[in-house]
């Protein structure tokens, strides 16, 4: 079943400088094993390519069934000079969740 | 059997602009030991570095005088310690206004003032940024460095039996971390209890973020009474096991869910989340929700503190102009994008390559996600710019505003602004070269 990740997981952004954090945590822990085989790096990468120019590193978390994804470059430059108009990457969970999955 | 000792600590304030609300009910309602009010984001500090140049009695929180009137009374009623990092670049200052403002309402109140992390005379610009591997010199003009200290900067000022500690740039979860370490007798080499105590204070360094604040979408994550969002409180035991509360009655939710997103919000590496105080592991960390509004965090430890500390650097990054312009109904895209066209090659000579056009409502936020831009009804449309000089920022505006009788059909609600940026960059200095102390002001 293709199914958007808002459907069944939920995420916050968090910015350092030029980077970009975003989680993704499961509302049922059960999902976790699926995200873990579906939300892969490379998966993360095409779907915000206009957005991180850099690095993409992923933390599996199974002590609190999450995942955690360290975006490089992502935020214009950096926080403090970018010029967008969001320049935390504030609206940016919403970003990741738009990628669809098969569960 | 004699009960175990438990140190409540309250989060009233995540930021600058935090409501004033929440804390009072914490101090008043929320039977608290300390009070943690977390106020400097990256670039705070350089700002009120600016406003104390204008006039050396301020640069501290721009809300400390309307904070300090309500709590005062009430944290000297209760016997409440206060812990913030108000201060920002003038906590001498910060100390002396909550001793006047003692005064005025006939309170005895003893400040400490933590100093310290002041190292802009250390700077020499050829420092190399963590980032960019370029020398500071090479950003702009220099305004000001801060250090992060941790929480054995504090710990002096909490035994001198201060009932309000103000810091300037310290690392937030050092703000929780310090108040532990003093009622249990911890220290840096209780490196375990180190990281489990910045666990806790990580959690509650953004208040309202874990307790339902940030969080709700309306639909699969519901969060009753925001408007009255509770901030929360924890309850540490000398293992290093915290419990997340909130005062009852108060709006917001802790379950589970708000907590996972705290625990990794602004996490760089999980596994080394680098503090002055340790290096902290969240890979161990569990969680388990104990009752309604109730979550139990244990686990989770650190290891030996980094050798350097973070500095962080203010610069004069030039200025901004902005300009906005509203198209709506039939064809609002097509004309809002032949506006954006218009003022690229109006502003082409002044800005070559770096004018950011942005079309709001369709892709300001997500570039490359929403690949169908015909179907807003509105758009805003949105021109920004870096600019050396207020003059050539302003042409934004000004070319933007001239859409009105110059551009397509039925533009509406200009806005338009130029801001003087200042950027931060981050470098590590040693901390042999820090040499944090305190000041006492009494009223």
């Amino acid at each position: 079943m293709k199914t958007k990740l808002y459907h069944i997981a939920h995420s916050r952004a968090g910015d350092k400088g030029n980077t970009l954090m975003l989680s993704l945590i499961p509302f049922k822990e059960e999902d976790f094993p699926s995200l873990v085989e579906q939300v892969t790096v490379q998966k993360v990468k095409d779907h915000l390519k206009a957005i991180v120019k850099g690095n993409i590193i992923r933390y599996e978390m199974p002590n609190i069934s999450s995942l955690l994804f360290v975006c490089e470059e992502a935020l214009g430059g950096g926080v403090t000079t970018s010029l967008a108009l969001d320049p935390h990457g504030k609206t940016l969970n919403y970003a990741l969740l738009e990628l669809e999955v098969d569960l | 059997m004699k009960e175990l000792k438990k140190i409540r600590i309250g989060a009233g304030a995540g930021f600058s602009g935090d409501r004033l609300e929440p804390a009072k009910i914490l101090a008043q309602d929320g039977e608290i030991d300390y009070l943690v009010l977390e106020c400097l984001a990256e670039r705070t500090i350089a700002l009120a570095q600016k406003r104390k140049m204008v006039d050396s009695s301020k640069g501290y929180d721009p809300l400390l005088e309307r904070r300090m009137e309500i709590l005062l009374p009430i944290i000297k009623e209760k016997g409440i310690k206060i812990l913030s990092n108000m201060g920002a670049a003038n906590p001498l200052a910060a100390a002396k206004k909550i001793t006047e403002i003692a005064a005025k309402n006939n309170l005895t109140i003893k400040v400490a003032a933590v100093v310290g992390d002041d190292v802009l005379s250390l700077i020499t610009g050829n420092e190399i940024t963590l980032e960019s591997g370029q020398p500071l010199n090479s950003f702009g003009k220099i305004i000001s460095a801060n250090a992060y200290l941790g929480a054995d900067s504090i710990l002096p000022a909490i035994a001198s039996g201060a009932d309000i500690i103000i810091t300037g740039r310290v690392a937030d979860p050092s703000l929780v971390v310090a108040p532990l370490m003093y009622e249990f007798g911890w220290s840096y080499d209780d490196v375990e209890l180190i990281g489990k105590a910045t666990v806790i204070g990580h959690l509650m360094e953004c208040a309202g973020q874990v307790t339902g604040g940030y969080f709700a979408d309306g639909v699969n994550k519901i969060v009753p009474n925001l408007e009255i969002l509770g901030h929360p409180f924890v309850d540490v035991s000398q293992d290093g096991t915290a419990l997340l509360g909130k005062v009852e009655n108060t709006g917001g939710i802790i379950s589970l869910a708000t907590v996972k997103e705290q625990l990794l919000y602004e996490v760089l590496n999980p596994f080394a989340y680098l503090t002055p105080d340790v290096s902290a592991d969240f890979t161990t960390v569990s969680l388990k929700q104990i009752a309604p509004n109730s979550v139990q965090v244990s686990g989770g430890s650190g290891s030996s503190k980094p050798e350097k500390l973070k500095v962080s650097v203010g610069y004069h990054a030039g200025f901004m102009g902005e300009g906005e312009i509203l198209y709506a109904g039939a064809f609002a895209m097509e004309r809002a994008k032949m506006a954006g066209e218009i003022i690229r090659l109006r502003l082409q000579e002044q800005y070559p390559d770096k004018l950011r056009i942005d079309y709001i409502g369709n892709n300001s936020a997500h570039s490359g996600i929403n690949q169908d831009d015909s179907t807003a009804y509105e758009i805003r449309l949105r021109v920004a710019g870096m600019a050396d000089s207020p003059e050539i920022a302003a042409l934004i505006g000004e070319e933007v505003e001239a859409l009105y009788t110059n551009g397509p059909s039925g533009g509406g609600g200009v806005r338009k602004s130029i801001n003087e940026i200042i950027g931060i960059q981050s470098i590590l200095i040693s901390r042999n070269s820090i040499n944090p102390s305190f000041s006492i002001f009494e009223s």
